[in-house]
């Protein structure tokens, strides 16, 4: 089979089909030709490995959210448990069955769009299927909600994509995370879809206006109104609560982040300054509250109060930080510039979050925010760097050599 | 084309698309970005920009020999703050629910690149004719581009055509509606002018290739 593939490739090359069928070629196998010359690095792994290890972080998110969806859906119908079970109430078959039909459409309109457009692109312009939408095609579904229209999906990732992607030349060269180009897109494109209490539970908006009315409000919505939320510590930090699809158990993207930092494949110095710069201002907020600076009454109240460690537990802070912000293409790449870069993502996510009542969460607008500025923290980093090192050779004696006068004679001469 | 020569005409069809000036000279973007959320608001102001760019060309180019040097920028700001204020004034008593909606941008039209950037280029070198036929084509070439971006702001982001219903009534749920169609809120923002016009502009150096510039 493997041989016959590449006798297939070596048939069809130069042909007008042969990137597409090269890209489903090495998806599934080793490419049997090997570097000969010019570069000295070389690792075993390739972009394709390196893209299927983080989905590899991301499906525990998957799972999860599958099961979420169902359990958000039947909880809002009958209620809570009182007493929660997790093989009872959470991880049951009829959970699963929800989850599957409503999460599985968006993971294939997804990938299906997504890599279309880059199969389409890439036999237009003749290059290799580039394998940067593989990650991207699985980040979108879990950063939005539950009962999003499968053809708004589809609207938004193919501008994304293109409009986030491929005008600026295809992976590694975006200027702005793919994946929240899209997120954002619906956003500001479909906002009664991506914002609200009827959004995040699986037929909500259906039901809208019936006698069987359901509605699942996030923890962060009901702070925005002031209202109180039911959800204990361990529910949000186990994630059973509502929410985007992927984003709501933390427990689960710590597990998918320390993965990624030990297989070294995202930056553990972005994760630990974003979570830090979240921590700051939240602190910040709270000490605000406890200055008494902040009368009650004021609509900033309830999200200023709200503990700082929190944060990091609801909404999409804790999965933007872990899987959006490290992205290795719109991130900074000096390993000071990521200690700003994170920093100012979680500082930024949570003040956009208590700030501005019309976006309950923030964390999306921060991380492209910072993707825009990323490439000019780099040149202050590596402009700094070279001032250190012009000072440092001022400073430094330099004896002169025997051959650098003889050199000197010679110019004069 | 027996009307005119073959390089008067070509002073009309250069703006139209090679030598378009928003897509190739890149002037007069900001009133492209503020008005084109309503293909009606489009048109009024390609008209607006029309008569004052064509007369204006007119005007400078017939007293573009005693214009002192020195003087000339204030010359012409004399020139098309008159003619913008005619516009300003015919739009507040014939249009005036339009002049709302255009509110400043109609002023705005004598601070548009185009606009000084024809008398600077042409008019103050050329004769009365072929001044106005630039004039022309130049206001053409922006109206065009506003035209189809308001095209598309308004169908997509409002599912409208110059106000009429055409997708269908988005309350009452009929046409394109009654199948779970909803309009764009993002095409009515500015910014998404930007990217319709970008989208032009990919559009057209990819089908004519010699309008790529050097990077």
């Amino acid at each position: 089979m493997k041989e016959k593939l590449h006798q297939l490739k070596l048939k069809y090359q130069g042909k007008k089909m042969a990137p597409a069928f090269n890209a489903l070629h090495t998806f599934l196998y080793t490419p049997n030709e090997t570097t000969h010359s010019g570069s000295h690095v070389r690792g075993a792994d390739d972009l394709k490995r390196t893209m299927n290890t983080v989905i590899l972080a991301l499906v525990p998110c998957l799972l999860f959210g599958m099961f979420n969806a169902g359990y958000q859906h039947y909880s809002a119908i009958n209620g809570f448990p009182e007493s929660f079970s997790l093989f009872n109430d959470f991880l049951t078959w009829d959970n699963f069955l929800v989850g599957i039909t409503t999460v599985l459409p968006l993971v294939i309109v997804s990938y299906g769009i997504g890599l279309g457009i880059e199969f389409l692109f890439a036999v237009i312009k003749g290059h290799e299927v580039e394998e940067g939408y593989l990650v991207t095609g699985m980040l979108v579904p879990l950063i939005i909600p539950v009962d999003t229209p499968l053809w708004m999906l589809a609207i938004a990732v193919a501008f994304g994509v293109v409009i986030g992607k491929e005008v600026f030349g295809g992976t590694g060269m975006n200027i702005l995370n793919p994946a929240l180009t899209i997120r954002a897109f619906l956003f500001f494109a479909y906002p009664t879809w991506m914002s609200g209490d009827k959004v995040w539970v699986h037929e909500a908006v259906e039901r809208a206006g019936t006698a069987d009315a359901i509605s699942g409000e996030t923890v962060l919505g009901s702070l925005a109104q002031g209202s109180d939320y039911s959800y204990s510590l361990a529910d949000m930090f186990f994630g059973f609560i509502p929410g985007s699809v992927g984003e709501t158990s933390t427990l689960l993207i710590i597990l998918g982040g320390l993965f990624l930092i030990f297989s070294k494949i995202a930056s553990w110095r972005i994760m630990v300054s974003a979570v830090i710069g979240a921590l700051a201002m939240g602190l910040i907020f709270n000490g605000i509250i406890d200055a008494g600076w902040l009368p009650e009454y004021s609509k900033f109240y309830a999200l200023m109060s709200f503990p700082y460690w929190q944060h990091l537990l609801v909404g999409g802070l804790a999965f933007g930080i872990v899987f959006m912000a490290t992205d290795p293409v719109t991130g900074s790449q000096t390993n000071k510039g990521k200690w700003y870069y994170g920093f100012f993502i979680g500082f930024l996510s949570v003040m956009i979050r208590v700030f501005n009542p019309g976006y309950p969460e923030g964390v999306f607008l921060a991380i492209l925010l910072m993707n825009v500025f990323a490439p000019t923290i780099d040149h202050y980093v590596v402009r700094g760097n070279i001032k250190k090192r012009l000072k440092r050779f001022k400073t430094a004696t330099i004896y002169p050599k025997s051959s650098d006068e003889v050199e000197l004679k010679t110019e004069t001469a | 084309m027996a009307l005119l020569s073959k390089k008067d005409a070509n002073l009309i069809k250069d703006p139209l698309a090679d030598n378009n000036p928003i897509t190739i000279q890149v002037l007069g973007i900001c009133s492209a970005l503020a008005i084109t959320a309503e293909l009606k608001a489009s048109v009024v102001m390609a008209i607006s920009v029309l008569f004052v760019l064509g007369v204006g060309n007119v005007v400078i180019s017939l007293i573009r020999n005693i214009i002192p040097a020195k003087i000339r920028i204030i010359v012409q700001l004399v020139v098309v703050a008159s003619l913008v204020i005619i516009v300003d004034q015919v739009l507040k008593a014939f249009a005036y629910e339009l002049s709302k909606t255009l509110s400043v941008f109609v002023g705005l039209i004598i601070t548009n690149c185009i606009i000084m950037g024809r008398f600077e280029a042409f008019a103050l070198g050329n004769g009365p004719w072929k001044s106005f036929l630039d004039g022309i084509g130049n206001a053409l070439g922006y109206g065009v581009i506003l035209v189809i971006v308001g095209f598309f702001r308004e169908l997509l982001g409002s599912g409208t055509l110059f106000g009429m219903k055409v997708l269908g009534d988005p309350v009452s749920k009929t046409g394109l509606y009654s199948i779970g169609y909803e309009n764009n809120g993002f095409m009515i923002i500015p910014p998404a002018a930007l990217i319709v016009v970008g989208i032009i502009i990919w559009v057209q150096r990819s089908r004519n290739r010699a309008l790529i510039e050097e990077a």
